[in-house]
């Protein structure tokens, strides 16, 4: 039979969380978000939080998995923060404003200056690895807030497109008019960059 | 023109289609739409082999996690661990 116990020092140790959870926690938060300072924040105010709510812990899961699903609650504040007011423009995002960017409006064709071109193929080596991910990484921070919000649920955490949508407060139809403007502004960006 | 010639000659709906294949199924009607329009453009081809690969590199996939490496600041680290030793007295 087991104790309801209440919860107990031993069970969690404030102590140690910044050796052991600080630099996991970080790289969790940097991976959704992109900004190193914001990333920063979420881990001390996720401590913070953390420290408040001890006796809420009870124990059901590791203290790393119920740290990180603190954190993960406040990167969705975040998202739903930095989203919110962009809904109306996105509105306004249908498939013919794209047609103009990339796409030839008459026949759909890929206007000739937005024509993908082979990249220069990435090999197993470390430090070129770095610098593509860097690309990639400054080629993200281009992107609006909304489009990183979605594209990193989606590929990062592969949440199912109906929660992104309530979560986000984005209609299925936009969801996925994002999904194919993020590519392709990632895509072009990357084109431009990675030489 | 006739439904097939127009996706036949429509990069954007293929481009479309190739995002949405990658998170969720197509239908027949568009797989059978996309296939068509690959077998007859290798622009579209390619955007297709990049759209993959970039996809794993953003998920970390193909070489691993982007921040593996990466650690938090080690003056960040102590500042915080001093707020927090400082809470924990408070109580």
């Amino acid at each position: 039979m087991q104790d309801a116990k209440p919860a107990t020092v031993e069970m969690v140790n404030p102590r140690q969380w910044i050796e052991n959870y600080a630099d996991y926690l970080y790289r969790y938060a940097l991976t959704r978000i992109n900004d190193e300072e914001q990333a920063r924040d979420l881990v001390q105010e996720t401590f913070l939080a953390g420290l408040e709510k001890t006796a809420t812990f009870e124990g059901k899961s590791s203290e790393k998995t119920w740290l990180t699903a603190i954190l993960k609650n406040k990167i969705i504040d975040l998202y739903r923060k930095k989203s919110s007011g962009l809904s109306a423009k996105t509105e306004a995002l249908t498939e013919e404003t794209f047609q103009q960017d990339f796409f030839d409006a008459e026949d759909g064709h890929w206007k000739q200056e937005h024509r993908p071109k082979e990249f220069i193929a990435l090999q197993e080596e470390p430090l070129q690895q770095k610098e593509f991910n860097n690309i990639l990484q400054g080629c993200m921070k281009k992107l609006p807030e909304l489009w990183y919000a979605i594209f990193s649920m989606k590929h990062i955490d592969e949440e199912p497109t109906e929660v992104i949508c309530t979560t986000l407060k984005v209609t299925p139809s936009n969801f996925w008019v994002i999904i194919h403007r993020t590519k392709l502004s990632l895509r072009a960006c990357l084109q431009k960059h990675w030489i | 023109m006739n439904p097939i010639t127009k996706i036949a000659y429509n990069c954007q709906k293929a481009t479309f289609l190739i995002e949405k294949k990658q998170l969720s199924p197509l239908t027949a009607r568009e797989k059978m739409e996309l296939k068509i329009h690959l077998a007859g453009c290798s622009v579209c081809r390619m955007f297709q082999q990049q759209s993959i690969f970039i996809n794993k590199m953003f998920s970390g996939k193909l070489f691993g996690n982007r921040y593996e490496h990466i650690k938090l600041d080690e003056d960040f680290k102590s500042a915080l661990q001093q707020k927090i030793e400082q809470k924990l007295e408070e109580h």
